[in-house]
């Protein structure tokens, strides 16, 4: 009966969704390639522009996590009437100011406030 | 029935101050989905003291002396498998099977047991060499960070044998499969984390 309940509340709700097996092979199937493609292309240095392979593995870890929040994690816009999906647009611009802030600052910091670099090659 | 229909329409109409019944526990996973939001922003901060500090070597070992990026791979693999055994877990608990999802959840702590023996080896790998926390601004921010993610390794793995004896005890009950339900969140939200960590502390750690 409460397994009954409980299944009813999902459903009318949109409560967390648990997912099917074929969800759950699903996503692991596809952050089993999201993981090997990066590995694989820094152990073998596959492009040798490393900039060019930092911004690929990039790209692969954000597509991870989405498969990972969409696929294990079961979200979606309607879970919790939207306040779920509502919290992590929040976090996640949060998360973008806090990393793209300080790294912007701190670089800039250090690019600017490095006695010797500049001035040495400005020097005759 | 036409006097009723009157009377309704013109009856006042109350509006209760008072909040309806809610059942027990109907908002713990979006109370439990807000912490792992602030979860994430610790990380986030860690992740930013990481990315500002993992530079400065002090004369001292590189990502590139340090890491051992076979057994990254190896240390991937177990939070992955961790992961979907987990998953397999729940939905043998949506079955209402108590054994099968009692099994799935000790392949899921070997599994995360794993995974912080390969993490402690190459600590202490690491510090045996002499690349201590206290070496360089590099080394304190990675340790903070990954060691972090491996506390809460660490405290999911307490959690998940704390419910291992809930639910011999009392079976799957109702609360039984909320809490179950909340560590699988914790679980794979912690898997989330490592795809940052895998990402910008190893891989690109290495393309330094």
């Amino acid at each position: 009966m409460s397994a009954h309940d409980h299944v009813d509340r999902d459903h009318t709700h949109g409560g967390a969704a648990h997912g099917s097996l074929r969800g759950y092979l699903i996503g692991f199937v596809l952050s089993v390639i999201l993981t090997a493609i990066p590995f694989w292309m820094v152990m073998s240095g596959a492009i040798d522009n490393k900039q060019a392979t930092a911004i690929i593995i990039m790209a692969f870890a954000v597509v991870q996590i989405v498969v990972h929040m969409v696929f294990f994690l079961h979200m979606n816009p309607a879970s919790e009437g939207g306040w779920s999906m509502l919290a992590l647009i929040f976090t996640v611009i949060l998360v973008v100011i806090v990393l793209s802030g300080s790294l912007w600052v701190m670089y800039h910091l250090n690019a600017n406030m490095m006695p010797g670099l500049h001035e040495m090659r400005q020097m005759p | 029935m036409a006097s009723t229909a009157i009377t309704a329409d013109t009856a006042p109409v109350f509006h209760l101050e008072e909040e309806h019944a809610h059942a027990e526990g109907g908002s713990t996973m979006l109370g439990f989905w807000l912490y792992l939001m602030s979860d994430c922003l610790i990380f986030a901060m860690l992740f930013a003291a990481f990315g500002v500090l993992g530079g400065n070597y002090a004369a001292g070992p590189a990502p590139k002396d340090l890491f051992d990026l076979g057994l990254v791979a190896v240390n991937t693999t177990m939070l992955l498998l961790s992961s979907i055994t987990y998953g397999f877990a729940m939905l043998t608990m949506d079955k209402g099977r108590i054994g099968a999802t009692q099994a799935w959840l000790v392949v899921t702590i070997l599994f995360g047991l794993a995974f912080l023996s390969i993490e402690l080896y190459e600590f202490a790998h690491m510090i045996h060499e002499g690349a201590t926390p206290q070496r360089s601004a590099f080394l304190s921010s990675f340790f903070t960070l990954v060691g972090t993610h491996g506390l809460h390794v660490t405290f999911g793995i307490v959690w998940m044998v704390t419910l291992m004896v809930q639910v011999a005890r009392h079976g799957l009950i109702e609360a039984n499969r909320r809490r179950l339900m909340c560590l699988s969140m914790f679980w794979h939200f912690l898997d989330v984390v490592w795809i940052g960590v895998f990402t910008f502390v190893y891989l690109m750690g290495m393309l330094r």
